[in-house]
């Protein structure tokens, strides 16, 4: 029974098709609710539960109520929407208990029973309530009662359970096309095409059915929806849409439309069959114009129709997706289209379908889909005849781990047959991307650090890839090198030098992304370097800084990533200057390459592109990344002189060992940092003993002839030890020795003259000579102290500032080099292994003279032959050595002493001019082949004489035995004049008054320990008579200030100069000053023993008032040697005072 | 059970896709990939909601007639997208297995993610992934 054929005319327009309930029972009853019923029901909204995970939705719902009738319940299998009873209601009144189990039981259970038959599960009983009657039979049982024996009757458990949504299952399976919102999924029509098991339909029957379905659902959308309407919800459409297109190009298929010939018999017989299983239209369409069902017959019927018809469905498909932005689905319909060019011979059009497909794929790096639509690619391509673009696409495919060996075989064969052709036009190059044919895994120089001298070879050896399944043989590979003269200017920076310590000289290439392009948003990561730029006068930093060394990598176009498959983008460069490799055959996997170059220009060489040629096919690297470049320098030819022995940069070099082609770098870098390296060791010469200097000769870009020779000048105090078995070794750039030859070394007076073994250029000479400086008296003056010295030695021109120090010489060297027209001035410094100090050491009138000898070096020396001269013409002096060995070792740091006598018979020289000579030879050699000339010390001692002799007592008070702390105790000062006048009393204090001659001088009693307390006048001065045995005695009072035994004070003597000197105060304020051992402060602040200030009467009174800029009585200290002090070192014993509560005792 | 799984980075690639019988891998991988339609669709659509109620499944995408075959799809926080192609012939499975079997295919996808030597966005190649894929498909003999 169809909806339409119903009388009812529907409540809501739209509601066209309604769903069939059918009533059973009391009909009358039916009729008297069926007014409310109908109007009532559709205002109802309910929820439709839908399947598919869709969210339910609340509907309106009208439905076709007819009279139950067998014949309505559809047969096994056949499960027609329109007609199909949805739901089964019962009415029945009866609400007394008798009539129930007399009629209406019977009367349910036949219709239940009709209902199981036919497996309809969906059913209602209804019972009505009747108010009327109710109020009537008030002693009937209540309804409920039936209630619940219908309930215990029909609904069992499960189908009590089932009777709950049954309303909601009926409005479910009510799909209503009309509601727009409706979302319209092919799987309804598919699951009633497929649901009736048992079914056996021909071939493309269902298809057919499938296809109609859906079109005429689109139809009715489309006749009840304005164009905007159907324009907002293409979403829900389209997926009909798509599947018909799809069924008709199934349909298409099977009825051989598709196929180049066109049907055969065969496929006109099935699709005789199927135009007979459509059945004649249906009477409502069969007047228009345009039904599905004339389409589908339409397009069965012909080819040109079919292609017509299946080329409209696959445009509005591919156009609707594009529109709601489903491209993927676009692009999959679109590759339909294409594989249906294809089969109709039209590549051409096929083409673009794929390339948009197998781009959509390639950004989104969907692997599988990408080798199929490749594969498909391939085929277009071959059959447009696009060479380049084949051969791309079969390269591609050839590396393609997805397809099988044989597949990938095919591709390459494809490729290498090309390849082997003979070209028509000579010189045409095909040029395609590297990277699907071989990958550039590593790359590493020869020498490591790829920096090669002019003329020397560099060796290239990069690690390449094969992507191809069997060996190719590449005629030549080639790698473009683009040349930049550079000056070397940035290499000396850090920067430079982090750049280049890879650590194995290895340039590591990363891997492409071919295999599985991943989506275009994965950017290569930021490779960050800190950078330094160091002034390159003090090495100060400059700037510093990150660089982003791939921001071209990154900050490119996105657009440009995408097209990997244009083969456009690759351009060949044409340069100067190349690598070549010939003649190499590919296996798969990594192969080795060695490029061998030899170096022409200076500057920089960075590699550019890598091209491999097989027969007119080159693939090409366009940019070979990270950069790689490799470095020609030229160089000035050079000489290094230096120390040898124990050299800093020797040992440097031996603890360090840096890669031989590095220290050439560092040789003719400016760097400052190894220009100080280098400096260091410049002390470390030795004078007076035999030294070893180092030569080197960098020949840079000068080739050494036969003949050439270092002219050395020679220089005074220096000699060039010639040795017979000197020799010379050349070694290569990269320190690897390559000859050695004698040396032949030629002096003369003036010139030293060494001559050079020949040697090619960038290579290195060296060869060691002895030198030896001689000790220069002037140099080795030494330092005296000034014990018995009136001047010190303090302007004497020497470099020594601290007494740790050796004293140093320079020794200028010229040599004449056989590359320049300059001469280049060497500075050798020689340090002065020892330090010399004499001292006059005096026992009453017996004088000694010490010499210390210090060795400041790092070496032990064996001294010999030690002797002490007087230079000056006192005969009659005598010096006896208290030395009793020859031979004496002087370890390093340590020192030795050499004490002589004086002995005279006469009267003794005021002054003592002595020579110190001592042998001296390393200890540890032997033999030394040469005399070496011993180390000299002059000197002079003045004024030795002793003159006056002190001697100081204390005496406890008297009637004590002992002095006490705090009583006073006498001290009793003897001076006494040792010899009459000599030549050395001849000065200004010295008076004479008949005949007797008198000096003044002045004593003063300090005791610096603070142990005495100086009471009365703590100095004085004296008029001495200059006579042998005159003395003077001062008698003083001092008081010790602590118990024990006391040393005694100090008694100092000076010489009372009159003020009437030529010299102003000021100057020997500095004198005295200078001579700090005599701690001289009379000017003023002598405090602590104020009472002494008044005692000095006159003098000081006069002194203080001339203070100021008025000349005043000088003092001058007696030189050490002329006053002895025979009380020195003696002591007093002091004990404490008896009422002395508190002991002090001072521990000093 | 499902017949197909695909877990899809952010960026749209796949990390893992597996489907059975082997021979129609290709029509998997490009069903899976028209599916992308419309999870991106729905996740755009509802992306907010989606994420104001923390719900992650996206339910049926897409019937596929000829196999019977319904694609689920489900997307994790990080915009991970799973896709499930389920033999809809067995009509025993319910929105809340489904459901389920997405939960279980993110907590081991999280596995996954625990790995200190996986780099996110590779593709995945865990055994105990692949165990737990395999549970979820069917055996076909």
């Amino acid at each position: 029974m169809d909806a339409s054929e119903e009388p009812l005319p529907p409540v809501i327009y739209t509601m066209e098709n309604k769903p069939i309930v059918t009533c059973a029972g009391d009909q009358n009853l039916f009729t008297s609710v069926y007014p409310t019923l109908s109007q009532q029901l559709p205002r109802e909204p309910m929820e439709w539960r839908r399947s598919y995970g869709r969210a339910p939705k609340m509907i309106h719902l009208e439905s076709n109520f007819v009279q139950f009738k067998e014949e309505l319940l559809p047969k096994e299998g056949n499960k027609a929407l329109l007609t199909f009873p949805f739901l089964h209601i019962y009415w029945t009144e009866c609400c007394d208990t008798e009539v129930y189990k007399a009629t209406v039981k019977d009367d349910l259970t036949k219709w239940q029973n009709v209902l199981k038959a036919h497996s309809s599960v969906d059913w209602l009983i209804v019972i009505v309530e009747n108010d009327a009657k109710k109020k009537n039979k008030t002693n009937i049982l209540p309804r409920t009662s039936i209630v619940d024996k219908i309930r215990n009757d029909f609904c069992n458990k499960q189908s009590d359970r089932r009777s709950l949504p049954l309303f909601s299952r009926c409005c479910s399976s009510s799909r209503t096309p009309w509601c727009s919102t409706t979302n319209w999924t092919p799987s309804s029509l598919s699951m009633w095409s497929t649901s009736g098991p048992g079914v056996s339909v021909p071939p493309g029957a269902l298809d057919c059915w499938v296809f109609l379905s859906c079109l005429e659902v689109l139809q009715r959308i489309e006749g009840c929806c304005d164009r905007a309407q159907i324009d907002s919800n293409i979403a829900h459409t389209v997926g009909l849409w798509s599947y018909a297109t799809e069924k008709l190009k199934s349909l298409g298929y099977l009825c051989g439309l598709v196929s180049e010939k066109g049907p055969n018999s065969e496929d006109l017989n099935r699709t005789v069959d199927l135009l007979a299983g459509l059945g004649a239209e249906r009477p409502e369409t069969a007047n228009t114009a345009q039904s599905p069902y004339k389409k589908l017959k339409e397009a069965l019927s012909s080819v040109e129709a079919f292609e017509k018809h299946y080329l409209d469905l696959s445009h509005a498909t591919i156009e609707m997706y594009t529109s709601i932005g489903r491209i993927r689905s676009a692009k999959f319909v679109g590759k339909d289209l294409a594989e249906f060019y294809m089969r109709k011979k039209a590549p051409q059009k096929a083409e673009i379908y794929l390339q948009g497909a197998l781009k959509n794929y390639l950004a989104e790096g969907w692997a599988l889909p990408i080798t199929h639509t490749r594969k498909q690619l391939a085929e277009c391509q071959k059959h447009l005849g696009q060479i380049e673009n084949y051969l791309q696409t079969s390269s591609l495919l050839a590396s393609d781990h997805h397809l099988t060996e044989e597949e990938r075989k095919h591709f390459c064969q494809e490729i290498l047959d090309f390849a082997s052709q003979p070209s028509d036009s000579p010189g045409h190059k095909i040029v395609l991307p590297m990277h699907s044919f071989a990958q550039l895994r590593d790359l590493h120089f020869d020498p490591s650090n790829a920096v090669v001298h002019v003329g020397g070879v560099l060796c290239v050896e990069i690690t390449m890839y094969s992507q191809m399944p069997v060996p190719v043989h590449v005629e030549q590979i080639v790698v473009n090198v683009h040349f930049s003269i550079e000056k070397n200017s940035y290499r000396k920076t850090a920067e430079w030098l982090t750049k280049h310590k890879t650590s194995n000289g290895i340039i590591n290439f990363p891997p492409e992304t071919a295999p599985f392009p991943v989506s275009q948003n994965s950017l290569p990561a930021l490779e960050l370097y800190e950078m330094f730029e160091r002034s390159p006068s003090d090495n100060s930093l400059n700037t510093t800084g990150i660089i982003c060394r791939n921001v071209h990598m990154l900050l490119r176009r996105q657009e440009s990533s995408s097209s990997l498959e244009m083969p456009s983008g690759v351009a060949l460069e044409e340069g100067a200057h190349v690598l070549r490799c010939s003649h190499v055959t590919l296996e798969p996997g990594a192969n080795q390459i060695t490029f061998r170059t030899q170096a022409k220009e200076p500057g920089t060489y960075t590699l550019r592109q890598l091209c491999a040629s097989v027969g007119s096919v080159w693939f090409v690297l366009p940019h070979i990344y990270p950069i790689v470049q490799y470095d020609v320098y030229s160089q000035e030819p050079q000489l290094h002189v230096e120390p040898l022995a124990e050299d800093f940069w020797a040992q440097m070099c031996r603890d360090f060992p840096l890669p031989a082609s590095k220290q050439s770098v560092l040789q003719f870098s400016s760097d400052p940092v190894y220009w100080s390296w280098r400096q260091t060791p410049q002390d470390s010469l030795l004078a007076g003993i035999p030294q070893r200097v180092k030569f080197t000769v960098t020949t840079g870009h000068y080739t050494i002839k036969n003949g050439d020779s270092l002219q050395l000048s020679n220089a005074e105090a220096m000699l060039i030890l010639c040795q017979a078995e000197s020799r010379a070794v050349v070694y290569s750039n990269t320190r690897e020795q390559s000859s050695e030859a004698a040396l032949r070394i030629q002096s003369s007076d003036k010139v030293t003259s060494i001559s050079l073994p020949v040697a090619p250029a960038y290579h290195v000479i060296e060869f060691e000579l002895e030198v030896l400086s001689l000790p220069s008296a002037p140099a080795l003056g030494g330092e005296s102290d000034m014990l018995g010295m009136a001047e010190p030695h303090r302007k004497h021109k020497d470099k020594q500032r601290t007494g740790r120090c050796m004293v140093t010489t320079d020794h200028k060297v010229s040599i004449d080099c056989p590359w320049s027209i300059y001469s280049t001035v060497i500075a050798l410094t020689f340090s002065v292994p020892f330090r010399t100090t004499h001292s006059l050491l005096s026992s009453g009138t017996r004088k000694y003279v010490q010499v210390c000898v210090q060795n400041l070096s790092e070496l032990d020396f064996q001294l010999s032959d030690s002797y002490l001269v007087d230079t000056g013409d006192s005969t009659d002096l005598q010096l006896v050595p208290l030395n009793t060995q020859s031979q004496q070792p002087i370890y390093s740091k340590q020192s030795v002493f050499f004490v002589w006598e004086l002995k005279w018979t006469e009267e003794p020289p005021p002054s003592l001019h002595c020579r110190f000579s001592v042998g001296f030879s390393p200890a540890s050699e032997e033999q030394l082949s040469i005399s070496l000339k011993p180390y000299t010390y002059e000197f002079k001692v003045e004024n030795f004489f002793t003159l006056y002799n002190v001697k100081a007592e204390i005496f406890p008070p008297s009637g004590m035995e002992y002095c006490r702390t705090g009583s006073l105790c006498s001290l009793e000062v003897l001076i006494t004049r040792l010899s009459d006048l000599l030549e050395v009393d001849k000065d200004e204090a010295l008076t004479e008054s008949d005949e007797h001659f008198s000096t003044k001088l002045m004593y003063e009693v300090v005791d610096n320990s603070s142990n005495w307390a100086v009471c009365g006048k703590s100095c004085g001065v004296i008029s001495m008579p200059v006579a042998a045995r005159a003395t003077h005695r001062v008698h003083m009072e001092v008081m010790p200030l602590f118990a024990g035994y006391l040393p005694l004070p100090d008694v100092r003597l000076f010489k009372y100069l009159p003020h009437h000197s030529a010299h102003s105060s000021q100057l020997d304020a500095d004198s005295w000053i200078e001579n700090d051992s005599l701690s001289v402060d009379k000017h003023g602040d002598d405090q602590p023993d104020s009472s002494s200030l008044k005692s000095r009467g006159s003098v000081h009174s006069a002194c203080s008032s001339e203070h100021k800029g008025l000349p005043m009585p000088r003092l001058q200290a007696l030189p050490a040697g002329q006053v002895f002090n025979s009380s020195s070192g003696t002591q007093v014993l002091v004990i404490p005072s008896q009422d002395d509560h508190v002991l002090e005792v001072s521990v000093t | 059970m499902a017949v197909c799984i695909a877990v899809i980075a952010k960026e749209n690639y796949p990390l893992y896709i597996r489907s059975t019988p082997t021979e129609n891998e290709l029509k998997f991988h490009y069903m899976v990939h028209t599916s992308l339609d419309v999870v991106d669709e729905k996740i755009s659509a509802m992306g907010k909601a989606l994420v104001d109620q923390r719900e992650l499944y996206l339910g049926l995408l897409y019937p596929t007639e000829d196999y019977k075959l319904c694609r689920y799809g489900y997307v994790t926080n990080s915009k991970v997208k799973f896709v499930m192609v389920v033999d809809s012939s067995n009509t025993a499975l319910r929105d809340n297995e489904i459901r389920s079997m997405f939960r279980k295919l993110h907590n081991s996808y999280t596995d996954v993610m625990c790995n200190p030597f996986y780099n996110p966005g590779d593709r995945i190649q865990s055994r105990a992934f692949d165990n737990m894929v395999t549970s979820m498909m069917i055996q076909v003999c």
